[in-house]
């Protein structure tokens, strides 16, 4: 008798079970009388659902609901038997329960009906309405953000004002900690990537050029183009993606331990401990960054120049010091604290700007690198414009 | 009639020989402990001595470096093989609650029962409701999201999802926490009408003195790296210094007294009151 004693508890749980053994619905001229046996768990309740709503709509008279042979009930049991009486109560027909054991008492009181109108997925709107007003919260949320790191720009600002008049009441381990972190370690795959540009714009070059017999003014295009423009746009790129995520995200796990709050209660300014640091840090770092990768995009450039154009190294330096002027070098590193200043400060504010959870984190590390590249490559487009203007 | 047994025979848990390291330290080193069915445990423990890796280790979320753990009959692989074959029939609440914050609290409770299968969206949108009832949520908590809600509320959500499907055996992490006196108090009494009605077995991690004192039939100290369970007058009878420590503290003997008082003032231990024939 091992065997039975030993029963699986989803046979007892009803899986053998029909509607009929657990339900019996017996009607008399006085009224009727449901029976209900055995275990009322979730598969019971799955088998008897249709029938009890059928039962809760038509039923008229009296009824008795005989719960005497009732083992065992859960709350999915329970609701079932219960929501019944809720309608049956609601249409006015008399109701009364018998025989229920007092253990299952109290899951059965528990089990009573709540308002079924209560919503459980988000409500959805029209389609056309909501597409407009995402549209217009888009752009309230913008400008609103444009207006808070303008806000931000402005207290970095006289933080660092403070800082020019007492240089001690920087954090310098703090930033040469973000040098090393933004600057020293970014060192190899600016270097990697620079390269490879120079490499790719040399060889289109060459392959065009040469058409018109004019191979040799490759070196002119990949010195002027790197050191105007690639050098410094793909360094800040890939510093915004590397550094301007790290800011949002450091800043913005801090926020959610706390630790942002720790440090105000302590009479610490966030801006000086945290932001100030970063953004000093990232306008050493990128205009340092900016001559590596102006090196290693020429590099780049003269391999092609040398193995493909067959020019010798003297040939390549006089034609690269005939092409290009020192301001096509200052162009390009003039934008570097430029791009830095927006780099940290939109990294910063994303980070300062996480809420709650720990999705936020996310999502505003997300939003750092997206503006930031943005705003990188619009400022860019601002600065050819003005120097094509100005005549440099 | 001859009625059919309610429940498979022997221990809801069985742990057998754990060990759990990390890196040099050693957390659990031969940790045994059983948990007989329609039990409700308490583990108490000092702060690093691993109550929730003990936790997550015996519902398969964790591999120890050794022994073996039963769990509802079944073998833990700790591949997630035995969790699935055991899906519905223990929940868990996490300390956080661990809600899906993309979905709201009334869907949340659904996902268990989608994956379950085979139950119309009517009567799952019902018994969504009913949970959030059951625990103790206002009605319109169903349709908020886990971000609009307080900390007490994501554990009472985290619970109502814990219950979706009527497990057998629940475990919670420090389930009282952070929840105010007249909350923690009504926690308690919910776990009770449970395991009266449902003869569930509940593993909870508590620091609560009260819940401890109030419905735990037996206690699990983490002391030394193994497991010392006995029930309360056990504990406060024993040597050891730091469970002496525990049990005879001044907010450990104010719970006690008046646990004991209430228990015999108001009621008489129900047991088994669902189990019989």
């Amino acid at each position: 008798m091992v065997g039975a004693a030993t029963v699986d508890r989803r046979e007892a749980d009803g899986a053998d079970v029909t509607a009929g053994d657990a339900l019996a619905v017996d009607e008399r001229a006085g009224g009727v009388v449901v029976r209900v046996r055995g275990a009322w768990t979730l598969r019971t309740a799955l088998l008897v659902d249709d029938q009890l709503r059928a039962l809760g709509e038509r039923t008229a008279g009296s009824v008795t609901v005989d719960a005497a042979g009732l083992r065992r009930l859960d709350s999915a049991g329970a609701w079932v038997i219960q929501r019944t009486i809720a309608r049956l109560g609601a249409r006015g027909v008399p109701i009364e329960v018998v025989g229920l054991r007092d253990g299952l008492r109290s899951i059965f009181d528990k089990a009573a009906p709540e308002d079924p109108s209560t919503a459980i997925a988000p409500p959805a709107g029209s389609a056309v309405l909501d597409t407009l007003e995402k549209m217009g919260r888009r752009w309230v949320e913008a400008l609103r953000t444009g207006r808070s790191l303008l806000g931000l720009l402005g207290v970095v600002v006289a933080s660092l004002g403070r800082v020019v008049v007492r240089p001690g009441t920087l954090r310098g381990t703090a930033v040469v900690a973000q040098i090393e972190a933004t600057g020293v370690r970014a060192l190899p795959i600016v270097g990697l990537l620079c390269f490879l540009v120079g490499v790719v714009l040399a060889y289109m070059g060459a392959l065009q050029l040469t058409r018109f017999g004019a191979a040799v003014l490759t070196v002119n295009l990949v010195g002027v183009t790197v050191l105007r423009e690639i050098g410094i746009l793909l360094t800040a790129i890939i510093v915004a993606g590397r550094s301007g995520s790290a800011f949002a995200a450091q800043i913005g796990t801090m926020k959610v331990n706390q630790e942002v709050d720790a440090l105000e209660t302590m009479g610490m300014s966030v801006i000086d401990v945290l932001v100030l640091p970063r953004v000093v840090a990232l306008m050493v770092a990128l205009p340092a960054l900016t001559v590596f990768a102006d090196v290693a995009g020429i590099a780049g450039g003269a391999v092609v120049c040398l193995f493909l154009l067959d020019l010798s190294s003297a040939q390549f330096l006089t034609q690269l010091a005939s092409g290009v002027t020192i301001w096509s070098f200052l162009v390009g590193l003039i934008k570097a604290p430029v791009f830095a200043l927006v780099i940290a400060l939109v990294g910063c504010h994303n980070g300062l700007g996480v809420s709650g959870s720990a999705e936020s984190v996310g999502r505003q590390t997300t939003r750092a690198v997206v503006e930031s590249i943005f705003l990188v490559i619009i400022l860019n487009a601002i600065f050819a414009v003005t120097f094509a203007e100005i005549g440099i | 009639m001859q009625a059919v047994p309610d429940v498979e025979t022997g221990p809801a848990i069985s742990v057998r020989g754990m060990v759990n390291r990390f890196g040099a330290q050693t957390v659990h080193d031969g940790l045994d402990l059983t948990v007989e069915r329609g039990e409700i445990l308490g583990v108490v423990g000092g702060s690093g001595t691993g109550k929730t890796v003990l936790l997550r280790a015996i519902i398969g979320l964790q591999r120890p470096a050794a022994g073996e753990v039963t769990l509802l009959g079944e073998r833990v692989a700790w591949d997630g093989s035995s969790t699935a074959r055991l899906a519905g029939r223990f929940g868990m609440l996490f300390q956080e609650g661990a809600l899906f914050s993309a979905l709201t609290v009334g869907q949340n409770i659904e996902v268990p029962m989608r994956e379950r299968g085979g139950i119309p969206s009517t009567l799952m949108d019902e018994l969504a409701r009913l949970k959030v009832a059951l625990v103790g949520l206002p009605a319109d908590a169903c349709g908020k999201f886990p971000s609009q809600l307080s900390g007490g509320m994501k554990k009472r959500a985290g619970l109502a999802r814990a219950l979706a499907l009527d497990p057998e055996v629940v475990f919670l992490d420090e389930p009282t926490a952070g929840l105010d006196p007249i909350g923690a108090a009504a926690f308690d009494e919910l776990i009770l009408d449970l395991r009266r009605a449902l003869g569930l077995t509940v593993v909870m991690v508590t620091h609560d003195l009260d819940s401890l004192a109030r419905i735990c039939d037996r206690i699990a100290v983490l002391v030394d790296k193994r497991i010392v369970a006995g029930t309360m007058a056990e504990l406060m009878a024993n040597p050891h210094p730091w469970i002496r420590e525990y049990f005879h503290g001044p907010r450990a003997r104010a719970a006690f007294e008046t646990a004991a008082f209430e228990t015999a003032a108001f009621e008489t231990p129900a047991l088994t009151a669902g189990e019989e024939g």
